[in-house]
């Protein structure tokens, strides 16, 4: 029976995620732990992530969980959601400037607020609700979603959409941004698939059924 | 491309179950809230809001189970109110699998709670719940506990405070319409959602569908909330999204 961690470093709603993969993967045990050795142990893992970046990270650093991230995210599927995929590049902006775990090139930053956007009507911010996905990347992780699917997104920093080869996922919000990553046996989502509905459901199903292969 | 609108059919609940109001009497009961939950999931609801309306401490228990319940079942954007007054209040309710909770009195009597919420839980989940009443010609007025006590509050000075100090989202019910399905009141819902940058919710007399696409039009709501007219089978989430696309508006279909 294969095993799937839900990294918990003490930030960010864990249950939510939990109770989604458990929906669509019932043969599959679900874990949420801290434990290093038991995340080592999994054949796949999840980094979800809420709130204030410098927060994550330091909870991340103090639990131990930075390090293993870079481990277990070469040799099997891990899937990072939402400040779990920020993580995951080099650099935020918010709270004056936190260095991430850098798996990926590129820099998190803040939308501006009080824009106007095509139809003159203010972006409001925090970039909240469902907006449409164009996948850029042929992925086992959109399979069975369509193309243009909405997705729920609920975040004020986004990562810009470069390089282009590690973009899965293109959204548009004032500017085009990366509303997924992918390399290796990493995807990474912006949005929350947990609360993403159908389209959500079928990327986690996805997820727990990929090999970490292309 | 662009930002849906969203739809937020609103569970007020009392003891255990679905209840609606009108001007916060007169309850009506419309069933189970998990059931009612499980149902506007699959009309397409692009959030859920449920809020304790009795906010006593038994009540608040119950309330906990029906968080828990719905988000083993429901996987869309879960907002719970009503009588959240602490930080472990939230936490409690977070952990139980709402994604977002929503903060009324506790903000007036406290608006450091907010500042401390938002700072310890992140924007994102923190909903400030603004009840206001008109009391002039373009003044609006803060009232807490269910409408009854006025605040002397304005209620557009309030919202912004509110943006500061690290509110994400503000749902915003217009008293003088709440239950009594003659529309939102417009200048309200513009008044407040030009005021600040973060989303406003537009709540309080939903009563046709049309009402709904004004919120969006006229009143630069960025979701809209309803309750009695899904309740009660008038209208499906379905039928409300097709009117509001039909008038131009961005909805996720």
């Amino acid at each position: 029976m294969s095993t799937i961690a839900v990294i918990d470093y003490g930030m960010g709603n864990l249950h939510s995620v939990a109770k989604a993969l458990e929906h669509v993967a019932p043969e599959q045990t679900i874990i949420i732990t801290g434990d290093r050795a038991r995340i080592a142990d999994a054949e796949r893992v999840v980094l979800p992530g809420v709130g204030a970046m410098r927060d994550c990270i330091r909870a991340m650093q103090e639990a131990g969980v930075a390090e293993l991230v870079h481990e277990v995210s070469r040799d099997r599927p891990f899937l990072g959601v939402c400040v779990g995929m920020q993580a995951l590049l080099e650099h935020s902006t918010e709270n004056g400037g936190v260095d991430a775990l850098g798996l990926f090139p590129g820099q998190v930053q803040r939308f501006e607020s009080g824009l106007i956007d095509a139809n003159g009507a203010p972006c409001k911010v925090p970039h909240m609700g469902w907006n449409q996905v164009e996948q850029t990347l042929d992925h086992p992780l959109w399979h069975g979603i369509d193309n243009g699917s909405r997705f729920y997104f609920v975040h004020s920093y986004y990562a810009r959409p470069e390089p282009a080869e590690q973009v899965a996922g293109l959204c548009t919000y004032q500017v085009p941004f990366a509303a997924a990553i992918a390399r290796d046996s990493v995807f990474a989502t912006q949005f929350h698939p947990e609360k993403s509905a159908d389209a959500g459901l079928q990327l986690y199903r996805n997820f727990a059924q990929w090999d970490g292969r292309r | 491309m662009a930002l849906a609108k969203r739809i937020i059919p609103c569970l007020d609940v009392d003891k255990g179950r679905v209840v609606k109001g009108v001007n916060f009497v007169g309850i009506r009961d419309a069933g189970d809230p998990v059931e009612v939950a499980k149902r506007y999931n699959e009309q397409g609801a692009d959030e859920i809001t449920m809020l304790d309306i009795t906010a006593t401490h038994e009540g608040r228990e119950t309330m906990v189970d029906t968080v828990r319940a719905i988000a083993g079942q429901v996987f869309i954007p879960l907002t719970t109110g009503g009588g959240i007054r602490t930080c472990e209040d939230i936490r409690t309710m977070l952990n139980a699998g709402a994604d977002k909770v929503s903060i009324n009195s506790a903000a007036v009597r406290n608006p450091a709670f907010v500042s401390e919420a938002s700072e310890r839980f992140g924007a994102q989940c923190i909903v400030v719940a603004i009840d206001a009443k008109q009391t002039g010609p373009e003044q609006w007025e803060i009232f807490t506990h269910g409408g009854r006590k006025p605040t002397g509050i304005d209620a557009v000075q309030w919202a912004r405070d509110m943006e500061d100090r690290g509110a994400g989202e503000i749902l915003l019910t217009s008293m003088d319409r709440d239950g009594v399905k003659t529309g939102f009141d417009l200048a309200l819902t513009r008044a407040v959602a030009d005021a600040v940058t973060i989303p406003v919710i537009a709540s309080g007399g939903v009563g046709t569908l049309e009402h709904l696409a004004e919120g969006v039009l006229q009143g630069h709501a960025d979701a809209v909330l309803a309750a009695s007219i899904f309740h009660f089978g008038e209208f499906t989430v379905p039928q409300a999204k097709q009117h509001m696309q039909n008038r131009g508006i961005e909805m996720r279909l």
